[in-house]
């Protein structure tokens, strides 16, 4: 057992997958499936909790900061998993040298961002290491928030059913690609803002008008692709999806196309994939399109009874593929 | 998005694969030679359009694929030395070598960076000074050019820390190769970023010498279809030449400047093709004059004897003979995250292809 942690583990990918299996799931005996939050019944209340870190390079990006990422990030893991998202813990680890103004600066930033997803953050630590112990600041938040019994099935998928349709509430990609240029290594530049926004209050919209959500998942690490891999794999049945019908935007598109990046890999800090009932889509299109975090809302494909479990895309060109799952990375260190 | 939309067009592809159905009135196997070529077959889906009896099988031109066992050896000593950076191409990190491969000296501490130039790494050589800089320096034609500018700045900037490790490779040499031995190839998709460097001419002793047909492609899904309807009225009408169909882009002639910088700096030399062996003139070294950013001539090191994985047939799915799926190791032992050889590394390689698109829809 030499072996050693390598970069691709942290990719949010099939690595990852197999890290957490064989080493977190097999120490810790987490119930399956593994879902963005777990969901906890506690004297007849269902409680979702969930905790993420956060080690954005470069803190500030075009569209937010590593501390706003850090507040959205936890409520939204919250929000998919059908909680309404209540309190939150803020975990700094601080290199020695960082300037307090920049600190400041993301601290009234995860206040800004709490108030506006009407989360308060209620607790949390404080670590300073020493030069080059750590790269400037991680951020670990966790969060809770309570589940209505009518939403416990969201986040475990089992009311998924061939024939359901899914939805994207806008354009992928853009938080990885703002990430990116803000980098500056590869002499990019990009009118590109993060998506960062928390979509609690959307969700929460969704749920007081549309009775039959079947499933949501944001659409982080791994990005759209991932998630509909997760979700083939957890409901056991095929995903079709229409290429055409993915919304993604015009420097996006021409950056990956340059870079040689699929988007529908690529990181979103602002996007989640719902299912919804057959016949329902359109009515769940009004819905989320009258909100500002779901104005660029597809309908994008559905369910199908493929037996083999495969997630397929209807290229533009009328072509049809597989999509499978990441495997290694396409950019470093995006959350 | 100019030049993209209007070659990704439902109805052009539609019509285009109707026309080739019309055509097709036998077997036909083409080898697209090119690894870019090989990628977007698949992420377009194009093998679902065509008819079966057209059969599309990859070549030798994916340059992660094709270099060398002792290559990454090579760059995997060098990343030992503390003073030394190296700068490579993403893909090169994972590629195994016979002991290791850079991403694991990587974890283990060794300063690898990713550069998508040879420029890029010759500006970590200027911000670096007291460091060795090793630029991993492969790839065909295409690449070719890039590396010799950044050779002639460092030699203008006295930039005396910036080296390559030369694995750079010609593309005409190695589809001879493949044609004198067993072949079923009816005519070639040929590399479209290759003959913009140095014309479509290149490939004029295919129709000459071996009588087969050839069609310089773009990458996009009209682009391959109609090199494809093209091959296909070239075997029907037994009248093998050297067509462009990716004119937008490439010349007879190609670019006469990128050649001009070629021919400066670089020497033909043989060269090891991994899965091919040795091919006579199928690689380029540093001329002399410049043989001072030679790593192998500069800081040579001796590594043990290369050696591959055994069952790994590479080779053969090179050559274009087997397909992955016949190798005992793909799925196997070799997936994307674990590969055993470098076609299931590059987002290039035949085996990564066949995985992420599973060739089943």
């Amino acid at each position: 057992m030499n072996r050693l942690i390598s970069i691709t583990e942290g990719s949010g990918g099939k690595q990852t997958h197999d890290l957490i299996k064989n080493v977190f799931e097999k120490a810790f005996g987490m119930p399956e499936p593994l879902t963005d939050s777990a969901v906890l019944e506690i004297k007849g209340s269902m409680l979702a909790f969930t905790t993420d870190s956060y080690v954005v390079d470069p803190l500030f990006f075009h569209g937010g900061d590593i501390g706003r990422l850090a507040v959205c990030g936890t409520v939204n893991d919250l929000a998919v998993s059908g909680a309404d998202p209540l309190f939150l813990s803020a975990a700094f680890i601080i290199e020695e040298g960082f300037p307090l103004k920049d600190l400041i600066r993301i601290v009234e930033s995860m206040a800004a961002e709490a108030l506006k997803a009407g989360v308060k953050i209620v607790t949390g630590d404080t670590k300073v290491v020493g030069k080059g112990k750590c790269d400037k600041l991680f951020i670990t938040t966790s969060g809770t928030g309570l589940v209505s019994p009518e939403r416990k099935h969201i986040s475990t998928a089992e009311n998924v059913k061939a024939g359901d349709k899914l939805l994207v509430n806008g354009p992928l990609g853009n938080h990885a690609i703002a990430v990116l240029t803000a980098r500056q290594e590869m002499g990019i530049t990009a009118d590109v803002s993060s998506d960062c926004a928390s979509l609690n209050s959307l969700i929460s919209k969704i749920f007081e008008n549309c009775s039959s959500i079947r499933f949501m998942r944001d659409l982080t690490r791994g990005g759209l692709a991932t998630v509909l891999n997760e979700l083939a794999a957890m409901i056991k049945s095929g995903i079709s999806i229409n290429e055409i019908a993915i919304p993604v935007d015009e420097p996006v598109r021409g950056l990956c196309e340059v870079l040689g990046f699929d988007p529908l890999y690529l990181a979103n800090e602002g996007k989640f994939l719902v299912v919804v009932a057959p016949g329902e889509e359109k009515k769940l299109l009004e819905i989320m399109r009258s909100d500002i975090a779901g104005a660029g809302t597809e309908v994008i494909g559905e369910i199908t009874t493929d037996e083999r479990h495969f997630v397929t895309i209807d290229t533009i060109t009328g072509g049809r593929r597989i999509l499978d799952m990441l495997s290694g990375m396409q950019l470093p260190r995006i959350c | 998005m100019k030049y993209i939309d209007e070659f990704r067009k439902k109805d052009s592809v539609m019509k285009l694969a109707e026309v080739i159905r019309q055509n097709a009135g036998r077997d036909y196997t083409f080898m697209e030679v090119c690894g870019g070529h090989t990628a977007a077959i698949h992420r377009f889906g194009l093998p679902s359009l065509l008819p079966e009896t057209i059969k599309l099988i990859s070549g030798p031109g994916c340059p992660v694929c094709v270099t060398g066992t002792d290559f990454i050896d090579k760059a995997v000593e060098y990343s030992g030395d503390k003073h030394v950076i190296i700068a490579t191409f993403g893909d090169m990190i994972r590629v195994p070598g016979t002991a290791s491969s850079l991403e694991k000296e990587k974890t283990k501490g060794a300063d690898v960076r990713i550069v998508l130039s040879a420029f890029e790494a010759l500006e970590i050589a200027k911000a670096n000074p007291r460091m060795t800089v090793i630029f991993l320096a492969i790839g065909f034609e295409t690449t070719v050019p890039g590396t010799a500018i950044a050779i002639l700045q460092a030699e203008k900037d006295r930039t005396g820390n910036f080296f390559i490790l030369c694995a750079h490779k010609v593309m005409p040499p190695a589809m001879e190769l493949l044609l004198k031995g067993e072949t079923n190839i009816n005519g070639f998709i040929c590399p479209g970023h290759v003959a913009a460097i140095t014309g479509s001419r290149i490939f004029d002793f295919i129709p000459d010498r071996f009588k087969l047909g050839c069609v310089v492609s773009g990458f996009e899904p009209v682009d391959l279809l109609l090199s494809i309807l093209m091959l296909v009225r070239q075997v029907n009408s037994k009248s093998p030449e050297v067509e462009i169909q990716y004119s937008r882009v490439v010349s007879r002639e190609g670019n006469q400047i990128a050649r001009k910088y070629m021919d400066e700096v670089f020497d033909p030399c043989d060269a090891l093709w991994r899965g091919l062996g040795k091919i006579s003139a199928g690689g380029l070294r540093l001329k002399k004059k410049y043989q001072n950013h030679d790593t192998d001539v500069i800081m040579p090191v001796t590594t043990e004897l290369a050696r591959e994985m055994p069952g790994c047939i590479c080779g053969d799915i090179l050559k274009g003979l087997k397909t992955p799926q016949q190798c005992p190791l793909y799925l196997v032992k070799c997936v994307p995250e674990n590969p055993v050889g470098a076609c299931m590394v590059s987002a290039e390689g035949s085996c990564n292809t066949w995985y992420r698109y599973k060739n089943a829809v």
